[in-house]
């Protein structure tokens, strides 16, 4: 008895110790062992940094003309002066602004740090109200099936039947012009993505033994969909809703850039590439930066949804 | 097959309704009165009621839908007030525009993503799967409208007075102005007729026009006018045809079969591109074909950029001039365009994967 229960103990040991590296664990390492997601990792905390430091950081105000500046040398408040460096051999004299001023003598700089913060914002809070939406047609459809699902899925289909770009203009162009009406847009045209991805993993798991388990023991379906269902979503909604935020800040700009997002003087990337595209050739630094800004930013997000998809894959186990 | 379509067809007749309902709600949700958006803030009560009555908004909701689904039916697609066109009309000046610049960058995006990543899944981790790799995250994140801005400075400033230098707008120079082939050809068309709106429809496609009436000097000029833009709105599609080219291509080459045609002796290239990459192209033309929506919303932004008078370019006026119709019209044609886009991609299936079945 007792020279048999010593190494069942042991193989209980091990049975705990390999419980204990948890799904999140495993992700963890494997996400780690890509450069790419490092990469976005890295410049993700560079961003939601900046985000969160932009009052302290940024050298002036994000809507403040130099004009109106306290203490600002007028002879140097110019409309979309070049960038002035002084560690690359800008007089010292001249007052510091390493992206230049835009065409309302702002600094560019200082507008850029700002627009990080609105960036995030945009980004998590779309893909929020596009999860929750989603999530919830999703599960309706396919736990309840028979006509409900009808209903919903076909009206995904003509949501998806649009272009999304072409239909968050459409949806704009009714509400009116704003940083929150085209939030909403691009919200609603992402919800599709979420509800067929919950519905997916709806049906697969409906019929498990557990499902039927939690019934018979007199669960509620409350408890059902939330508790043993859904769950079960929250690995591919993750994936999904990471690449979602690069789309949905891509559109935003995209929207900014036509004028129908963010509207003047937020400084917005979007909308502060779209104010400045006909100075191209004569002011390249106010279209580049921002820009640059919108594609690091939308990198990054990629970057980490393709690295989070590939680690919370277990089919992939075997490429990385 | 035939079952198959039949029945494609009948199922996006749902679709086609849920996106005429949605393009109606749409126009019905804007706010504010039609009568004064139109006629202006003074128009009297006996104006409105006359003008409401002239175009049935005194009818009930579903009758106007009613009214409505019938026009589209008949090709009629409401009309711009600004232009004071019909949308149809519009349309077809227009649309050859857009099909122009899209075809070409999917042409584009095509023929560099595909061979790129063939070539990174064959050298799988090497510096140029590396390269391509990073290449595509970055042109998967880009945004149209800076990379078509970027591209504009660069080669038509940066590059001034060197033989790569392009024209940064437009369609032609000024000064170009193509003869539509069908008069190049001597065809006497009687306008209005349905030879003539085609003959016009192809014609307005400048480069398909120089090469019908065998214009050498309006082809270069245009085909050097469409370069740029089409790189900017065709960058976003390459990318993301290179990954999933690599990513289905490795799975496809590390199969079995892969392993027997290289042992019984067949070269490297012929087992990558017969055995392995006709097996890969399903993914690949899935996301090809899904990439042609982005196209269409590219266009807005890209046409913007290099001044194109095309459909997405007339968008942006109508949003810009609040031209409700234009937004409604265009948006219920390109959705409709859409669906049977789909429709295609998804029939065009069975031709590359038999295994796939139909009915």
């Amino acid at each position: 008895m007792t020279a048999e229960s010593a190494p069942l103990k042991k193989l209980d040991a091990e049975a705990l110790s390999l419980d204990s590296v948890s799904l999140w664990q495993i992700t963890r390492r494997r996400l780690l062992r890509r450069k790419s997601s490092i990469l976005g990792i890295i410049i993700l905390a560079v961003l939601i940094l900046i985000a969160l430091t932009a009052e302290w950081a940024a050298p002036y105000s994000p809507t403040l003309s130099m004009l109106d500046t306290k203490g600002y040398p007028k002879e140097y408040a110019k409309k979309r002066a070049e960038p002035c460096i002084h560690l690359l051999g800008c007089p010292a004299d001249q007052p510091q602004h390493i992206m230049g001023l835009d065409g309302n003598i702002r600094d560019e700089f200082s507008r850029l740090l700002y627009g990080a913060r609105l960036s995030l914002i945009i980004g998590f809070a779309t893909v929020s109200f596009a999860i929750v939406v989603g999530t919830v047609l999703g599960a309706l459809g396919g736990y309840f099936g028979g006509w409900v699902d009808n209903v919903i899925m076909r009206a995904m289909d003509v949501l998806l039947a649009f272009p999304s770009l072409l239909l968050a203009i459409a949806i704009v162009t009714v509400l009116g012009p704003g940083l929150i009406n085209a939030l909403i847009a691009i919200g609603i045209v992402s919800i599709p993505a979420y509800a067929r991805v919950v519905r997916a993993s709806v049906l697969s798991v409906r019929e498990m033994d557990y499902v039927s388990a939690t019934r018979a023991l007199g669960g509620n379906t409350y408890e059902i969909l939330f508790k043993r269902i859904l769950p079960n979503a929250l690995t591919p909604l993750i994936v999904q809703g990471t690449l979602g935020i690069a789309s949905a800040i891509l559109d935003a700009a995209a929207l900014s850039f036509l004028g129908l997002g963010a509207q003047p003087p937020t400084p917005e990337w979007g909308s502060m590439l779209g104010a400045e595209r006909n100075q191209v050739f004569t002011a390249p630094h106010l279209v580049f930066y921002p820009g640059f800004m919108i594609m690091i930013t939308v990198l990054a997000f990629n970057l980490l949804g393709d690295g989070l998809r590939d680690a919370l894959d277990p089919r992939l186990a075997h490429v990385s | 097959m035939t079952s198959y379509i039949f029945r494609r067809l009948v199922l996006s007749i749902p679709v086609l309704f849920g996106i005429l309902f949605a393009t109606f709600a749409l126009a019905r949700l804007i706010p504010g009165d039609p009568c004064r958006a139109m006629l202006g803030e003074k128009a009297t009560k006996v104006v409105c009621d006359e003008f409401n009555h002239r175009h049935g908004l005194d009818k009930p909701v579903l009758v106007q839908f009613g009214v409505y689904i019938n026009e589209i039916a008949h090709g009629d697609f409401g009309s711009s007030f600004r232009y004071s066109k019909p949308i149809t009309a519009l349309l077809m000046e227009r649309l050859p525009i857009t099909f122009e610049l899209s075809l070409v960058s999917l042409l584009i995006s095509i023929l560099v993503g595909i061979p790129l990543g063939v070539i990174a899944a064959v050298r799988h981790n090497s510096w140029i799967d590396v390269l391509t790799m990073l290449w595509a995250n970055m042109g998967v994140s880009m945004p149209v409208f800076w990379l078509g801005l970027m591209l504009a400075y660069f080669f038509s400033l940066t590059l001034k007075d060197t033989p790569f230098q392009l024209p940064p707008s437009g369609r032609l120079s000024a000064g170009v102005i193509p003869l539509p082939f069908f008069e190049v050809w001597g065809w006497n068309l009687t306008p209005d007729s349905f030879l003539f709106s085609f003959a016009d429809f192809i014609s307005r496609m400048n480069i398909l026009n120089a090469v019908l009436s065998q214009d050498w000097e309006v082809l270069k000029d245009a085909a050097q006018h469409i370069f740029l833009p089409a790189i900017a709105l065709g960058t976003i599609p390459m990318a993301i045809i290179a990954r999933m080219t690599r990513s289905s291509m490795l799975e496809v080459l590390g199969q079995d079969y892969i392993r027997t045609a290289r042992a019984k002796g067949l070269n490297r290239v012929k087992v990558v591109l017969k055995h392995a990459f006709r097996n890969a192209l399903l993914p690949i033309a899935t996301v090809t074909g899904l990439s042609l929506g982005g196209l269409l919303g590219g266009a807005v932004l890209t046409e913007t950029v290099f001044n194109l008078s095309g459909v997405g370019r007339m968008m942006y006026d109508g949003i810009t001039a609040r031209d409700y119709g234009i937004v409604q019209g265009f948006t219920v044609v390109i959705a409709i365009f859409f669906v049977v886009l789909n429709l295609l991609v998804d029939i065009s299936y069975a031709y590359l994967d038999p295994r796939i079945r139909l009915d």
